[in-house]
């Protein structure tokens, strides 16, 4: 049986117990490609949070992690597994991409709630289909939300090389939004007021799930779907809203990064963020505030990553790409190995 | 489309559907058990890396081969172990194992090999190269592995056993046997089909590891085990139409249809998933899956 922590160990101890091992794993790993993991440890660090740019980095990944995380964790709440989080983030860039792009002489703070709308329509849209398919027709959400990124992938390269593309341009990309679009960013860094964005949009998800009827039949329905419909609960429905809802807040991702950093729109400009979501959401446990903390670390992860590749040419992002594997195996699927001992403990 | 033109579509289907065939009777082995077999990307791509690592350090495929089966067994014991001995959640282990390989082949192949973290050219002693009819050695080798899986998992004890764990664990506990023990042998099994998918991937079709070869061919076997409904010759189906479908790519590109115009290469390229998608949607339904996949099993005390 799974057993009940006290909340200080469950939502704190555990999860830093889990962490700390999955970093331990990724210590052997730095071993392996010949790099000190002390050093890489202190370079990480000191890139993540050493300086204002530093800074700026790290609080600038966050923010898209957010957005990847809650749309995972709202659907999670519900019972579905949502994979499709980079999917719907890459969908829901085009229709901002295309806000701004008709609306060029605009100022950026008139244009950002229409491109905000059009990013989770965009998400929702993506989300909505196996969405559907899974209550209505059984298909399995992972497998389905996995396809829908593969097709995202496809559609937005295809739009780029014919249809978007910039006239002239050998790149993959859309022609430059207009200089009034550009977001304020801080200190030169790509920390933009997308950030507050991801913040307003966690507090809302958080009040939704805790606050609300509809958050309450949500959870209900993702406990056990045969008594929430028992309760009148229409289980389906609610099902379909918390994937969209999911979708909508990866469709902000686009926000950040075309609005906030890369002024137009670029192929693959999603680059693994969805996929870093599922760790996020999984550390975070699934909680609004968990998951703006564990985007923090990953954001930290992110930026000290980039410094140590200054430094090694052997360290890659692929090596963050692997500590996030670690930690969605180390904080998901094994969570359990570590709750035995730690209740154990507890108990004497 | 002439006869030569068509029987040539037809030996490159059966090419493509190779590694779709050997994951997906991996896949077999580890659903019916009762064990989701996300982590198939996962395997695949260790053993692709290894097979590449391998057959470029020793210059002969068949250590590679071994290597491939033995990395991808390495990845199915880590998803056993959260998932058979600590109960943790298979999709979630799943996703984790193949986000895992996805970030350790290229920076392993990076830190062995220094060519951007694919691994280096294979000459042809190193590779397995067509033996008869345009075909490789994988090709006869995954021709004889289906009867034999199909014989093994409905027509030997083991083979009940297997299946009976994946509808009811604790009647087999109830029997005596250890369902443990069964889940891990059927992960072993899945780990060294999905080994010699990535082995073909990368020393057969390819020549080399190159960072994401596997591009999605796990979950397409997984999708292709869903749609035959957990029963071998159906999935196999399924994995020759998606191969079909991959075959047709290679044709259509450039190819103008009438009143469509020159059909855009990436439609072309979402067609084996958009493909998944439909017939997942339309066909399969409500699929009866095992009755216990995915849920953890608690041995009595």
């Amino acid at each position: 049986m799974r057993q009940t922590l006290p909340p200080l160990l469950e939502f704190v101890v555990l999860p830093a117990a889990n962490l700390a091992a999955a970093l331990g794993i990724t210590a052997i790993l730095f071993l392996a490609i010949g790099v000190a993991p002390g050093t890489a440890l202190g370079t990480m660090i000191e890139g993540a949070f050493g300086s204002s740019e530093g800074v700026g980095y790290t609080l600038y990944y966050a923010t898209s992690f957010i957005f990847a995380g809650l749309a995972v964790a709202i659907p999670f709440q519900a019972g579905l597994f949502n994979i499709g989080g980079e999917g719907q983030a890459m969908v829901g860039g085009i229709p901002i991409a295309l806000v701004c792009l008709a609306l060029p002489g605009w100022p950026w703070w008139a244009v950002l709630p229409l491109a905000v709308a059009a990013g989770m329509l965009g998400g929702m849209a993506w989300a909505f289909v196996p969405a559907i398919l899974q209550v209505r027709r059984g298909s399995h959400i992972v497998i389905t939300t996995i396809m829908m990124n593969f097709i995202a992938s496809a559609l937005l390269t295809w739009l780029l090389a014919d249809i978007l593309k910039a006239p002239g341009d050998p790149s993959p990309e859309s022609v430059p939004f207009a200089d009034s679009l550009a977001l304020p960013v801080w200190d030169g860094t790509p920390l933009n007021v997308s950030f507050l964005l991801a913040l307003g949009v966690a507090g809302l998800a958080w009040l939704l799930l805790n606050h609300t009827v509809w958050g309450y039949e949500l959870r209900a329905t993702g406990r056990s779907a045969e008594a929430a419909r028992y309760a009148a609960i229409p289980a389906g429905t609610v099902a379909i809203l918390a994937v969209c809802l999911g979708g909508a807040c990866a469709g902000l991702v686009g926000i950040n990064e075309m609005m906030g950093v890369l002024h137009r729109l670029v192929d693959n400009f999603t680059a693994g963020i969805g996929f870093v979501g599922i760790a996020v959401a999984l550390m975070g446990r699934n909680h609004p505030l968990g998951i703006v903390l564990a985007s923090l670390l990953f954001g930290a992860l992110y930026q000290g990553g980039a410094e140590l590749s200054f430094d090694h040419p052997r360290v890659t992002r692929d090596v963050v790409v692997a500590i996030d594997g670690l930690v969605i195996l180390f904080c998901g699927a094994l969570e359990h190995v570590l709750r035995r001992p730690l209740a154990a403990l507890w108990a004497a | 489309m002439s006869l030569p033109d068509l029987l040539s579509v037809l030996a490159a289907t059966l090419r493509l559907a190779t590694p779709l065939i050997l994951a997906s009777l991996g896949g077999l082995f580890s659903e019916r058990a009762g064990i989701v077999a996300l982590g198939l990307e996962g395997m695949m791509l260790a053993g692709a890396f290894a097979a590449g690592s391998v057959a470029a350090l020793s210059g002969s495929p068949w250590p590679a081969l071994a290597a491939a089966m033995g990395a991808a067994i390495l990845v199915a014991a880590i998803h056993g172990y959260a998932t058979v001995s600590h109960r943790g959640d298979q999709v979630v282990s799943g996703m984790a194992l193949n986000i895992l390989a996805t970030g350790l082949t290229p920076t392993l192949g990076l830190a062995w090999f220094d060519q951007g973290g694919q691994t280096p050219a294979l000459g042809p002693q190193q590779r397995f190269l067509p033996i008869w009819g345009g075909q490789s050695l994988l090709v006869y080798l995954t021709l004889l592995l289906m009867p034999l899986c199909w014989w093994l998992l409905y027509r030997s004890r083991f083979g009940l056993r297997l299946r009976a764990v994946g509808e009811n664990p604790h009647a087999v506990e109830a029997a005596g046997l250890s369902v443990t023990r069964l889940r891990y042998l059927a992960l072993l099994l899945c780990g060294a089909l999905a080994g010699l998918a990535g082995a073909d991937l990368a020393i057969a079709e390819g020549a080399g590891f190159t960072r994401d070869m596997t591009a999605g061919r796990g979950y397409l076997a997984l999708a292709a085990l869903i749609f035959g409904k957990w029963r071998p010759a159906p999935a196999f189906a399924a994995c020759l139409l998606f191969a079909l479908a991959d075959a047709l790519q290679l044709r259509l590109q450039g190819v103008v249809l009438p009143g469509i115009g020159a059909v855009p290469v990436q439609w072309i390229e979402a067609l084996p998933y958009l493909a998944t998608l439909v017939l997942l949607a339309g066909f399969v339904g409500r699929a009866r899956a095992p009755a216990a996949l995915g849920v953890p099993f608690e041995e009595e005390k």
